[in-house]
């Protein structure tokens, strides 16, 4: 028994929030939106409120962890403690500490670290406000942080979910899905390699099932891909 | 912690041979290294199970415990998974708190306990609300020969199925008395883990092959053929013909595991 369940997530065919099945949530990306950072973004996506910065390439601290041969990558998820109904405690958990890993190995694929070694790039992404599929919208305001800040990259790399809720296969979860849905699989890609950079699942899928959604959150990352786009753009016209 | 390295040479040569379609220890690209779990060897722990793989060693115990159940869910059982990397298991992992890898190592062995339904969570209600049973699932890496994943959630499901309710007396656990009654398990998910080297795919990497590697794929399956939980790992990347040849074969090789469970 779940506490707080809807009845149902999907009415008359149409989803809690109105959306049709393969519908994305509104998305606003803006970039340069920092004074200090060296790159920054912000995103607004659905009721997900989302700041990134970039700072680097710069001197590594502590010095040990040096690569002699690239970048060092280092990359810090965190959400504020007003970002959610139930406050959460400040500082890392296990939950940020796992997707500042998996953000990071997400972006990691596009950035040429080996132009600076000896150097760190660091990026920082702070959730001032969640509403389902932070990691995502994370990653997404992570790779225009990284483009704004100058870093060369091969591409952007836009994330997106898709997941199961009651029963159907839906693109971009908003929270209500998230918790009591049956699966999520958040996805970032390349978009011009069409390689993945990011591949997670909970939830139960079968084959089928697994291939549709893998598919639409694929369709869903070219879609951000479009807004990020957009918003660099919009930066430097 | 500190990161193992290989040497230039080796990389080559694994890299090199794959390409023949040839792994450094031998095996054919879709194989397992030798099997075994035993479980109970640890009469402290409600459950136990040391699975070997290769010359991997993970020891996971199960504990019980009463606690109160979350708020949202008054009437289950609570699962608490933890992973420590030893500092015995390889010169590379230092004491101290978890770092990420034994975070996500946790949390992925977690996922797919917790996805599959495998544990019949309302069984574990005592008092609705106030007292429920917390199944603490503790994971000990011994020796690190690569593929902690699947060795993990191996041991996991293996301890699980092994454990025994300690009696209960006036709401008071005597741990040193053990009933009968085992976990209400229904489901026994199983993970399976491929490491892209190269653009090759293999399964149960070892240790030379994750340092060479450059993306990880795990996927939990339960008995049905259903997908219950997926982790990328690695800073590379797949395509989408590699996720989905990926998520078939982990079909077929998750039943060879799942004999290995009694």
């Amino acid at each position: 028994m779940k506490v707080g369940k809807p009845e149902r997530l999907i009415v008359n065919g149409k989803r809690l929030d109105g959306r049709d099945f393969d519908e994305m949530r509104e998305i606003k990306i803006k970039a340069g939106v920092l004074e200090r950072a060296d790159g920054s973004a912000y995103v607004e996506w659905g009721g997900n409120k989302i700041l990134a910065a970039c700072y680097g390439p710069r001197e590594v601290h502590p010095k040990h962890l040096v690569k002699p041969d690239k970048a060092l990558l280092r990359c810090i998820y965190s959400m504020a403690p007003f970002s959610v109904s139930d406050r959460k405690k400040p500082g890392p958990d296990r939950r940020s500490i796992e997707i500042s890993k998996v953000t990071r190995q997400a972006l990691e694929p596009v950035v040429f670290t080996r132009l600076f070694p000896r150097t760190a790039i660091d990026i920082f992404i702070e959730v001032l406000q969640a509403s389902g599929g932070t990691r995502c919208a994370g990653i997404t305001a992570a790779s225009v942080a990284l483009a704004d800040a100058g870093i060369p990259m091969q591409d952007l790399v836009p994330a997106c979910a898709a997941g199961k809720v009651d029963g159907e296969i839906v693109l971009d979860l908003f929270d209500l899905e998230d918790n009591y849905g049956e699966g999520d699989m958040p996805v970032a890609i390349i978009p011009r390699k069409k390689e993945v950079t990011l591949l997670q699942m909970d939830g139960k899928f079968t084959r089928e099932e697994f291939e549709k959604a893998f598919k639409l959150a694929i369709k869903g990352c070219m879609h951000v891909y479009e807004k990020q786009k957009q918003a660099l753009k919009e930066r430097y016209e | 912690m500190s990161t193992d390295v290989i040497a230039e040479v080796k990389r080559d040569y694994i890299i090199s041979l794959l390409q023949q379609g040839e792994r450094i220890d031998g095996r054919k690209f879709y194989e397992y290294r030798n099997i075994s779990v035993e479980t109970g060897k640890f009469e402290k722990a409600e459950g136990s199970a040391l699975v070997k793989i290769g010359n991997t060693q993970v020891l996971v115990g199960v504990k019980l415990g009463i606690g109160e159940p979350y708020p949202d869910s008054p009437d289950m059982g609570v699962l608490t998974t933890s992973a420590e990397l030893v500092p015995l298991a390889s010169p590379t992992f230092e004491p101290g708190p978890p770092d990420e890898n034994a975070i996500e190592l946790a949390r992925v062995v977690d996922r797919g306990i917790r996805e599959s339904e495998c544990i019949d969570f309302e069984k574990l209600c005592i008092v609705e609300g106030e007292k429920v049973w917390i199944v603490f699932v503790d994971i000990h890496v011994l020796d690190y020969d690569g593929n902690l994943f699947d060795a993990s959630s191996l041991g996991a499901i293996a301890a699980l199925l092994n454990a025994k309710f300690p009696k209960l007396e006036d709401d008071r656990i005597i741990y040193s008395e053990k009933t009968n009654q085992g976990l209400p398990i229904i489901e026994k998910p199983i993970e399976t883990t491929f490491a892209k080297i190269n653009n090759k795919i293999v399964l149960d990497p070892n240790l030379d092959e994750e340092l060479v590697m450059d993306a990880r794929l795990t996927i939990a399956t339960t008995e049905k053929g259903e997908y219950c939980a997926l982790q990328k790992g690695g800073s590379g990347t797949f395509s989408q013909e590699e996720i989905l040849e990926i998520i078939d074969v982990s079909i077929e090789k998750s039943k060879e595991l799942r004999k290995f469970l009694r």
